[in-house]
């Protein structure tokens, strides 16, 4: 294998991880206003379906994306209204509605699946493409990707260095105090839900305009990004550079399950696929452990110096939520 | 800033928390404001802060008659809070919770603020690294925070509900040279507090409530007998007490020790006997709730033992209490005590040792009814417990108790209840005593205190006074201690600094 | 409280009806004809003797599922890795009937041994998620979804790898059994009276369990307020684990049955989405047991019907899943209306 083809594939990770990218920073911004928006898996299948039909049907792709967006925009308007003014759980609405799009997007999309659809091209940037390795890496790629890119800092950039920003963690931290501080927390929480839900349907376009061009419902192997999108959404923390690092991860990972595949012919692609998985999991045990009672115990046991170390230790390790995730409020 | 209150009325349902409260505060004052727990001061000071609106009155500032909308509108006004936990954000950093909430563009001007932060900070003499996360912070280093906050955004008036609670005594200097300053500069300081001593040394001027109304005024120097007087009013004549003939010492706690991440309770020696009733007394979060629950092994203590008829049941789990004849009882009734959604015959069959796998549900139903009669609940077998009544819930949770039990841990028994409701689960009560079973109950209500216990422990700022004689005890010693005054040695306050 | 019984069941039928609307939208969108669509639905589930044990094989596994899932609700539990649930207690199976195949144990004796093992599969799983969540915090829905995703991942390697058909690997499944070790059906149908059977059987049993036992009312307790149960003396996390364990069990057994009776092999995709579907009947019914047959019943008759779709109309069979899905939907949206509007909470 030589060089550059590896720096080919490499390239293709970056291509590859963009749809994720979409989703799981959608999600970080949802999240962090205090909103979980589960329906992932089934918004991604309906703005890819969608995008798909309305860039064949209007010959634009542009329209194509702005049609996915507006379709994870109305999705996490339904699940905004379910569960701040209408206060039903969170969690619920999420789950059917990751099964009814999903659906939806088999039904609407059946008569597009054979069809032909516009296809993203690479815009190589002037100059920048020329200098080796890196511009292969990152200037010869096409507009979504390097839109997945410019927004890891976009959204990091709202979030940690604006003053409307510092609200956003404020509401998702601790919604009374930033009741406190003048916030309308469920205005706001609604608006942060949509644009979120707005940002994840960008994914769906990305795959069907894009990465895997086309619609092939059941056969797209899109089932199931929508979920990996959530946990990696966990992983990184709540924060845009963390969850792209995890982005990559996981799809450097199924990269590497492709490179590997000739040398481990009895093992099937699925399977490689899905591997990075069970990390996920474990990452997610690491992340969560000092929250255990039994850790408690133990802490407990332990002599005050020791104690105080071991605390500060899994402190770090410590992925906390917004702590105002899922949680309906009441200004009262 | 003068602030004028003028016929604050609020009444949530039955309870009349604000009943014409008049008053009228000049600038520059640092005015305290008095009571016992439930006497009105919090909804009170919402309503000045503007978490609440009034059912009745006006508030004028300066003069004006002003309508505050919300505590961001209350600001805006100049009308400041800190809170006794202060409402801040835990994971970001001083200088992002100092920003957050402020007026001005989209892109914050990171040098004008920290000069800005720098430049207050030196003013009153803190020492706060604009670069720490605030969950790092001690309560005391918290609240300086908010209170630079607060005087950046413009407050002239600012209220501090019970500060003292959870910061040593270094950064009690500090806060209360801060108030002096406030002061000075013209700002009205309101400063509520139960803690005697803190009031009488910090505050020109004090306000008394009590169960809603302004029931008195005072000004330096002060009298500590007329405060305790007008908090817990005249001298209750307690009636018929009853004790139980204590013999063997059924619960053992020796050098027991609890802490959170603001109190600190330590080395506590109690030894109670059969049948005895020990009320601890004490303001809210004085450390009492800690060393209840810490005895039920619902809590781990950090240090010290405890024996249950003799048995050493340290560091067990409250299940391993419960089968030692240990039961707790929430001041929490519907959160933490009953199920809701389910109905009484349900929680009783809960309640009971589970015969056999199937449930039989006549025995159930009859077992509710015998129960609902012999407790006089309000309600059916077939009510869901969040219809009942407060005082019927608390009945309903004292009738699913075991029978016979060791220890009865009861957090605020009677809170929230009509007297009738009282006088009869106190009755029921004071039959388990007969029965052998020892109380320890905390109450915020001095009356109930000295008329049902034995002896009382009180607590403040998480010292503890060793046990006391009820039948000795008068309200105004006792009064006093829940301030804080009338302890043996001033040694430091039980904190974490 | 009379009222309120009516108002409640007025307002589902509210729910219902724009699921209806809605549905009819959705086929008018894709150009479809909605009455034709509908009757062709209501066709291809009752018109004959095959469809309607083609309803009743679907029935059996979707019972399984409702089940179990109604005991984790219960436990206040979020069991979305039941998916992976079923598809482990069908590894299990068939790897016990690839054991036995050729033995000299008589096959009625398999299939029950197959039977088990796919309960002991399901319940393992099962307990993983459970002991992620109790020990390690890790939020059901997330260990649940990895498990499943993990699982999913086992079959294909078994598939296509150890277990692989003789000569070329497919993902279409392991060598088909032989009809020995068919689950039995009656004559001329397709269906296996002891599917539906243990379906049945463990409905009744989980409405019992709930209802009349200790056991259920403790895990009820649990499920709406774990401080009280705890106070009250139950091990909370003890019935949490053991909820997890018996929806295992369940779901298992459904495995077990996809295997045994309707595929008869391990196939990529067996679980056929019943996990999930179990859920959503689960909370279309508001998690009361006695209405878990009928509900599931009607989901099922929807899924086959909807397979006529495709072959008669050009239209995709997920039209079922879509109007299952609109119906859970409103269900939870208007019953946060209805207590929106009248100030229940």
């Amino acid at each position: 294998m030589n060089s550059s083809s590896v720096l080919l594939g490499l390239a293709g990770v970056l291509y590859g991880a963009a749809p994720i990218m979409f989703a799981v920073i959608g999600e970080t911004i949802t999240e962090r206003a205090g909103i979980i928006n589960l329906s992932m898996n089934g918004t991604i299948l309906l703005s890819a379906m969608g995008g798909f039909a309305a860039a064949v049907g209007t010959g634009s792709i542009v329209l194509g994306f702005l049609a996915g967006a507006l379709i994870g925009a109305l999705v996490a308007l339904v699940v905004a209204f379910s569960s701040i003014t209408l206060k039903q759980s969170q969690v619920a609405v999420g789950f059917v509605l990751a099964l009814l799009c999903r659906d939806l997007s088999y039904f609407l999309g059946h008569p597009f699946i054979s069809k032909a659809g516009p296809r993203l091209n690479i815009i190589p940037i002037p100059y920048l493409s020329g200098i080796p390795i890196l511009g292969t890496l990152f200037f010869k790629q096409d507009m979504m990707t390097y839109l997945s890119i410019i927004i890891i800092f976009l959204v990091w950039f709202w979030i940690f260095r604006t003053r409307p920003g510092l609200m956003l963690r404020g509401i998702g931290e601790r919604p009374a105090a930033a009741y406190v501080r003048g916030a309308n927390v469920n205005r706001l929480r609604y608006l942060y839900t949509i644009i979120g839900g707005a940002v994840a349907g960008l994914a769906g376009p990305t795959f069907s305009l894009s990465v895997k061009a086309g619609w092939a419902a059941s056969l797209s192997g899109l089932d199931g990004y929508g979920w990996i999108a959530l946990s990696i959404t966990i992983f990184g923390g709540w924060n845009p550079f963390r969850a792209a690092l995890g982005v990559y991860l996981f799809s450097f990972l199924q990269w590497l399950g492709l490179v590997l595949q000739p040398f481990l012919p009895s093992i099937p692609t699925q399977v490689l696929q899905v591997a990075p998985f069970p990390l996920m999991i474990l990452t997610l045990l690491l992340v969560n452990i000092s929250d255990a009672e039994w850790v408690e115990r133990i802490l407990a046991a332990m002599p005050e110096k020791a104690r105080r170390w071991m605390m500060k230790v899994l402190r770090a390790l410590r992925a906390s939520p917004p702590a105002g995730l899922g949680v309906p409020f009441e200004s009262e | 800033m003068n602030v004028e209150l003028k016929d604050i009325h609020k009444t949530y349902g039955a309870v009349h928390a604000n009943r014409n409260i008049s008053m009228m505060i000049p600038a520059g004052t640092i005015q305290g404001i008095l009571g016992e727990n439930g006497a009105g001061k919090s909804t009170l000071m919402k309503i000045l802060s503007g978490f609440i609106r009034p059912d009745q009155g006006e508030i004028l500032l300066d003069g004006h008659t002003v309508s505050i909308h919300s505590p961001a509108d209350a600001i805006r006004q100049g009308v400041g809070m800190l809170h006794q936990d202060p409402l801040d954000f835990p994971p970001l950093r001083i200088i992002e919770n100092f920003t957050l909430g402020s007026a001005g563009g989209l892109l914050p001007d990171q040098g004008a603020v920290l000069r800005d932060f720098n430049k207050l900070s030196g003013q009153f003499g803190f020492t706060l690294d604009p670069e720490a996360y605030v969950d790092s912070l001690t309560v005391g280093e918290r609240q300086q925070l908010e209170i630079l906050r607060l005087i950046w955004l413009g407050a002239r008036v600012m209220i501090f509900d019970e500060p003292t609670t959870g910061i040593s005594a270094a950064q009690k200097v500090k806060l209360f040279a801060a108030l002096h300053l406030l002061a000075e500069q013209g700002k009205t300081v309101l400063f509520v507090s139960h803690k005697l001593e803190d009031v009488e040394g910090l505050c020109s001027r004090v306000a008394v409530l009590r169960d809603g109304s302004l029931v008195g005024e005072a000004k330096q120097p002060y009298s500590t007998k007329k405060l305790v007087e007008m908090m817990f009013g005249k001298t209750i004549s307690v009636g018929e007490r009853n004790p139980c003939g204590a013999k063997d010492v059924t619960v053992s706690l020796s050098k027991l020790s609890v802490e959170d991440y603001r109190l600190n309770v330590r080395d506590v020696n109690l030894e109670v006997h059969c049948g005895e009733v020990i009320g601890l007394a004490g303001m809210e979060g004085s450390g009492q709730g800690l060393f209840l629950r810490a005895a039920g092994g619902m809590i781990r203590s950090v240090g010290g033992k405890i024996l249950i008829d003799g048995r050493d049941l340290t560091g067990q789990s409250y299940q391993v209490f419960k089968k030692h004849g240990v039961a707790f009882l929430p001041a929490a009734r519907l959160e933490e005590g009953l199920v809701p959604g389910l109905n009484l015959t349900e929680h009783f069959i809960l309640a009971e040792e589970a015969k056999g796998f199937f449930i039989n549900w006549d025995k159930g139903r009859l077992l509710a009814q015998e129960r609902i009669k012999a407790f006089d609940v309000r309600g059916t077998p077939a009510n869901t417990v969040e219809s009942l009544s407060g005082g019927n819930q608390q009945r309903a949770l004292l009738a699913l108790l075991r029978d016979p039990l060791n220890l009865l841990l009861l957090e605020h028994p009677t809170r929230g209840l009509d007297i009738e409701s009282v006088i009869y689960i106190w009755n029921k009560l004071k039959e388990r005593c007969q029965k052998g079973t020892s109380i320890l109950f905390i109450s915020s209500d001095l009356e109930e205190i000295l008329q049902y216990s034995d002896r009382v422990l009180v607590f403040f700022s998480g010292k503890v006074t060793s046990p006391l004689e009820a039948s000795t005890l008068t309200t105004e010693k006792l009064g006093e201690l829940i301030g804080g005054k009338g302890w043996p040695e001033s040694t430091d306050e039980g904190k974490v600094a | 409280m009379k009222i309120t019984r009516w108002r409640i069941f007025g307002f589902q039928i509210g729910a219902v009806i724009l699921a209806l609307l809605f549905t009819t939208g959705v086929l008018l969108i894709a150009g479809a004809p909605p009455l034709q669509a509908y009757l062709y639905v209501i066709k291809g589930a009752l018109s004959s003797i095959t469809n309607i044990s083609n309803v009743l094989s679907a029935w059996a596994p979707l019972l399984l599922t409702t089940s179990g899932v109604l005991i984790t609700f219960a436990a206040g539990l979020w069991n979305i890795g039941i998916e992976g649930q079923i598809m482990m207690g069908a590894i299990f199976t068939t790897g016990a009937l690839r054991l036995l195949l050729n033995s000299t144990v008589p096959s009625g004796w398999i299939l029950v041994i197959g039977f088990l093992a796919g309960m002991v599969g399901g319940a393992i799983w099962a307990a993983l998620a459970g002991v992620l969540k109790t020990f390690g915090g890790v939020n059901e829905i997330f260990g649940g979804l990895g498990l499943n995703f993990v699982a999913t991942a086992f079959a294909l390697y078994l598939i296509i790898g150890p277990w692989k058909r003789p000569g070329i690997a497919s993902t279409s499944g392991t060598l088909m059994f032989p009809r020995k070790l068919w689950l039995p059906t009656l004559p001329k149908i397709q269906f296996s009276v002891w599917a539906l059977g243990l379906g049945i059987l463990v409905v009744i049993l989980v409405y019992f369990l709930l209802r009349g036992t200790h056991f259920g009312l403790r895990l009820k307790a649990v499920g709406k307020n774990a401080k009280a149960a705890l106070l009250m003396g139950v091990p909370t996390w003890q019935y949490s684990m053991f909820a997890f364990l018996l929806c295992g069990l369940f779901a298992g057994l459904a495995g077990a049955i996809q295997v045994t009776s309707v595929y008869h092999r391990l196939t990529p995709a067996i679980s056929s989405g019943y996990g999930f579907l179990g859920l959503m009947v689960a909370m279309l019914i508001n998690y009361q047991a006695i209405w878990a047959a009928p509900v599931a019943l009607f989901f099922a008759a929807l899924n086959i019907g909807g397979i006529q779709l495709p072959i008669m109309l050009k239209l995709d069979s997920s039209l079922s899943g879509v109007l299952q899905g609109i119906l859970v939907l409103f269900i939870l949206m208007v019953e946060g209306a209805r207590q929106r509007l009248f100030r229940e909470r």
